[in-house]
């Protein structure tokens, strides 16, 4: 009688082990990020104290550190000015580009597209070595112009992939009708297929975005000086002095540079999805 | 109208791709102009390096063993996020945390969880008498620890990619396929393995290569934990390619250590394709 | 074989809603063809899933061969179920498909073959057996959703609008087959269905559904010559019956009864109108008519007529003729409660 009953039960304690367990682990760095943040330095350096809890009062010590004695809020300002110009160059490329080849008759635009897509998957630790030697070739190196340069490599390929499938969707007929009513093919394009894609222009605009906020190796290898540094560097490489960790500003600024992109990211997940998936999800 | 996009991406990724090939069999320094063809020499030299081998070894281990962690994690965690629950959504938000926050930043939250002194990993282990505070494990300063760390922390931020990935291939399968195989008779372990894992097989292919492929190419969670060390035991083919090309300057051998990714990316950008275009067919 | 019978069978599925089955009594017989039929949201799939096991009633029993089945998974129920897309396993050959449920019970390897080579030559698909279900054209798959639910010998075998995915052309043969396989194999059958000429084709009872309640149990001659009320009585047929106030009632008359004078040949008292021919649709064997009834006590209300080709002659657009309807053709419904009421008087 009880027995189905039963089984369901065990079945969603399970679950709901599964749920906590992993949620705890993934998670638990940030939670650790947000308590070091607040901690006093004689609080984290005993050993003694339980360090899951404040055995001292909160402080925020480390904060008032971190904006005002080193160039964080300077990498947080470089890195969205970086963001926004690549988010722009992304855009101008990518949208008509996308729109061309969804509408490319035959195999072409699909090959073309597979072809774009593949380059993704070129990774910057193989391309790092000749593209210093372009940055350097273009008169950009030591600049923040270097990456902004090299990020719509990889901004592009996702975007355009992405981009396609959205105007994919939109029937090939709605382009005909434009036309026959008396607009050019680039007049549809304008007035017609972008306003009908704003949520994936959208879209194209927070990975672009996001993606630039995480790149790592091109800014590591372009760009020496501590001034011109984006976040993603700036904090793990100039953010240490010597062996000196400053455990707390430290944690601050991994704090406030993750928890933002990660709410924005997460708004637009399943839109990435389907990118990556692509046909394999029908 | 996809050609601005197409010659962008030509000329900052056809090119450098080139270029690297190039470098390769060449004598290139940072800061002088001049090379010269120099054959195979930097191949030859580079086998015989035993570093170079043993960041070749590492590599792989790297790779593998995060991705068969990932991928068994990453099912039992898409299983028990398919059905709806109350705070599914902030759950998941927090499962993603560790993919969508820059990696240099998640990665550098682990190297305070992973102290050599005030490590809470090392506190909890102490407290549980598994370990003698005084002889604390290092667990970025011992070779076999150090891997196992960075390879921890790797699959922490590549799960949420591929649960995400899953994910979706899970919700795409009707529901009448599952309650059939109930109506069949089927109980819950048969029906995972029988029907709902056989039936995801086209997209865990999917989110395995994309993982595999991201995993063998990063350098960043091993720059940041270990820069490769104690004594280059973590070091892979990418960090060992960046310390060798831009920090050594040798730009010639650090491309043609870069030059050992392309055979796997190749063939892992093969196998993506044909298992996107089998997930197509189906 | 066995019977089915639902007690008081409920499901709410948002507390404080309507309940999408309310109240449901309802009792198969031994290998009968029992067609739920029923417009879409009239609660004829949940009932159906809530026999499978695979909905939980809010409240209520459900009885399978007199056993209660309540707290039993699906698995433990000993039915099968053809799923209304088939729900073919799209990775397993068509083989490994039929001997799916075999395996789940821990049928021995050679029975397993046996089993499902007899089932397959029942529906004479031993031929796809290496195929995968995307290989094989909608009929082709229905037939191995077939073998796959008769492979195992079920008690009770449930269908939820197995036809609706084949073209009109193949529906009409398949709907023939089905019939036939299941008189044959004398299965206990509940079929589910939205469509009407399915229902009156195949059942042997049919349960009209609407909002969750039964409106009517009978068999097809029952349900829509003497319907419980009018939306039975609208429901089936078409174009449906005509509905007409009239005093403290509904008068109702199907269209193929309402004729010019002297068509029918049914013997007995019959009623005559005046009727107004506004359009009319020629469908080969017959002639649709709408038009509005003049004078008398039906003045100005509209009505629909079907009258065969042969006695078309002369019914043309904007023409009045007399019109008759046999007594016994007519029904009466009451009109706050729309169920059937015994005859006042013939209005004329």
């Amino acid at each position: 009688m009880a027995r189905r009953r039963q089984r369901k039960v065990v079945l969603n304690v399970a679950m709901w082990c599964v749920r906590i367990v992993f949620g705890a682990l993934l998670a638990f760095p940030f939670y650790w990020m947000l308590i070091t943040t607040f901690k006093r330095n004689t609080d984290l350096n005993n050993l003694k104290n339980n360090p899951f809890i404040f055995n001292e009062p909160p402080t925020l010590d480390h904060l008032r550190l971190l904006f005002h004695e080193t160039m964080f809020g300077r990498w947080v300002l470089n890195t969205a000015f970086a963001g926004l110009i690549v988010v722009i160059i992304t855009l101008v490329l990518a949208v008509p580009a996308a729109y061309a080849l969804a509408r490319l008759t035959g195999n072409w635009g699909a090959q073309l597209g597979i072809g774009v897509f593949l380059t993704y998957l070129v990774p910057p630790t193989l391309l790092f070595i000749p593209l210093s030697k372009v940055v350097a070739m273009l008169g950009l190196q030591d600049t923040l112009w270097s990456v902004i340069v090299v990020y719509p490599t990889f901004t592009l390929p996702f975007s355009i992939w992405l981009l396609m499938g959205f105007f994919k969707s939109i029937p090939k007929d709605l382009d005909d009708a434009a036309m026959v009513d008396g607009l050019t093919r680039w007049g549809a394009f304008v007035k017609l297929m972008i306003p009908m894609s704003v949520s994936g222009i959208l879209t194209v605009v927070i990975f672009a975005f996001t993606l630039v906020t995480q790149e790592f190796v091109y800014a590591l290898t372009f760009i020496s000086s501590a001034a011109n540094q984006t976040v993603g560097v700036g904090v793990p490489t100039y953010l240490v002095r010597g062996d000196v960790y400053y455990w707390g500003s430290l944690m601050a600024a991994c704090l406030i540079t993750s928890v933002p992109i990660g709410i924005l990211y997460n708004t637009f997940l399943d839109r990435f999805i389907e990118g990556f998936t692509g046909g394999a999800v029908k | 109208m996809f050609m601005p996009a197409i010659l962008y991406i030509v000329a900052l990724v056809g090119v450098p791709f080139v270029m690297a090939f190039v470098y390769s069999v060449s004598d290139a320094k940072v800061g002088s102009v001049h090379y010269h063809f120099v054959g195979l020499k930097n191949f030859i030299d580079i086998l015989h390096n035993p570093t170079f081998i043993r960041s070749l070894e590492n590599s792989f281990l790297f790779t593998i063993s995060s991705q068969i962690l990932v991928l068994i994690g990453s099912t039992i965690l898409a299983l028990a996020l398919r059905d709806a629950f109350p705070g599914r959504r902030f759950l998941r938000f927090l499962i993603l945390l560790p993919w969508v926050a820059p990696v240099s930043i998640g990665s550098l939250g682990w190297k305070w969880i992973l102290d050599s002194l005030y490590s809470v990993i090392t506190w909890v282990l102490v407290r549980m008498h598994l370990v003698n505070q005084f002889d604390a494990p290092m667990w970025l300063g011992e070779p076999k620890l150090a891997m196992m760390s960075v390879i921890l922390v790797h699959t922490w931020h590549m799960m949420p990619f591929a649960t995400v990935i899953l994910l979706a291939g899970l919700t795409a399968i009707p529901s009448e396929i599952p309650e059939a195989a109930a109506v069949d008779g089927a109980g819950f372990f048969r029906t995972l393995f029988q029907i709902t894992i056989p039936m995801m097989l086209p997209i865990i292919n999917v989110a395995v290569l994309f993982g595999a492929i991201f995993t063998f190419t990063d350098m960043t969670v091993i720059y940041i934990l270990t820069r490769g060390g104690p004594y280059d035991t973590t070091q892979v083919i990418p960090s060992e390619a960046f310390f060798t090309g831009i920090l050594g300057s040798d730009l010639a051998e650090g491309a043609a250590i870069s030059i050992f990714l392309v055979p796997v990316l190749v063939i892992a950008a093969y196998l993506a394709l044909r298992s996107a275009h089998r997930a197509e067919v189906t | 074989m066995a019977v089915v019978e639902t007690r008081k069978l409920t499901k709410v599925f948002k507390r404080g809603n309507v309940g999408a089955v309310n109240n449901v009594d309802l009792e198969s017989r031994e290998g009968e063809f029992l067609v739920l039929l029923g417009p879409s949201g009239s609660g004829k799939t949940t009932l159906l899933r809530m026999i499978a096991g695979l909905e939980e009633p809010t409240s209520g029993d459900i009885l399978i061969g007199g056993r209660l089945v309540n707290d039993l998974t699906p698995r433990e129920r000993g039915i099968a179920m053809v799923f209304q897309s088939y729900a073919l396993y799209p990775h397993l050959s068509v083989f490994n498909n039929i001997v799916f449920p075999l395996k789940a019970q821990g049928v021995p390897k050679e029975r397993r073959q046996k089993q499902a080579e007899w089932a397959a030559s029942l529906l004479g698909i031993q031929h796809l057996f290496a195929r995968k279900p995307r290989e094989l054209s909608g009929g082709e798959r229905q037939r191995v959703a077939l073998a796959r639910a008769i492979v195992r010998e079920p008690s009770l075998f449930l269908l939820d609008e197995p036809l609706s995915n084949l073209d009109a052309k193949l529906r009409a043969s398949a709907r023939e087959e089905l019939e036939q396989f299941q008189e044959r194999i004398g299965t206990t059958t509940i079929y589910v269905t939205h469509d009407q000429v399915e229902a009156m084709a195949m059942g042997d009872r049919v349960v009209v559904m609407s909002q969750g309640v039964v409106r009517q149990i009978g068999t097809p001659a029952d349900v829509y010559d003497e319907p419980a009320d009018t939306f039975v009585a609208t429901f089936l047929g078409s174009p449906p019956m005509n509905i007409l106030p009239f005093e403290e009632t509904l008068v109702g008359f199907r269209p193929e009864h309402f004729l010019p004078v002297g068509v029918s040949e049914r013997p007995g008292a019959s009623v005559s109108y005046s009727y107004h021919i506004d359009h009319s649709e020629y469908l080969g064997a017959e002639l649709v008519l709408y038009g509005v009834m003049v004078g008398g006590a039906f003045d100005g209300m509209k009505a629909i007529s079907r009258v065969p080709s042969t006695h078309a002659a002369g019914l043309t657009d904007g023409s009045t003729h007399t019109f008759w309807v046999g007594a016994s053709d007519v029904k009466f419904f009451d009109r706050v409660t729309s169920k059937r009421t015994t005859a006042s008087r013939l209005p004329s």
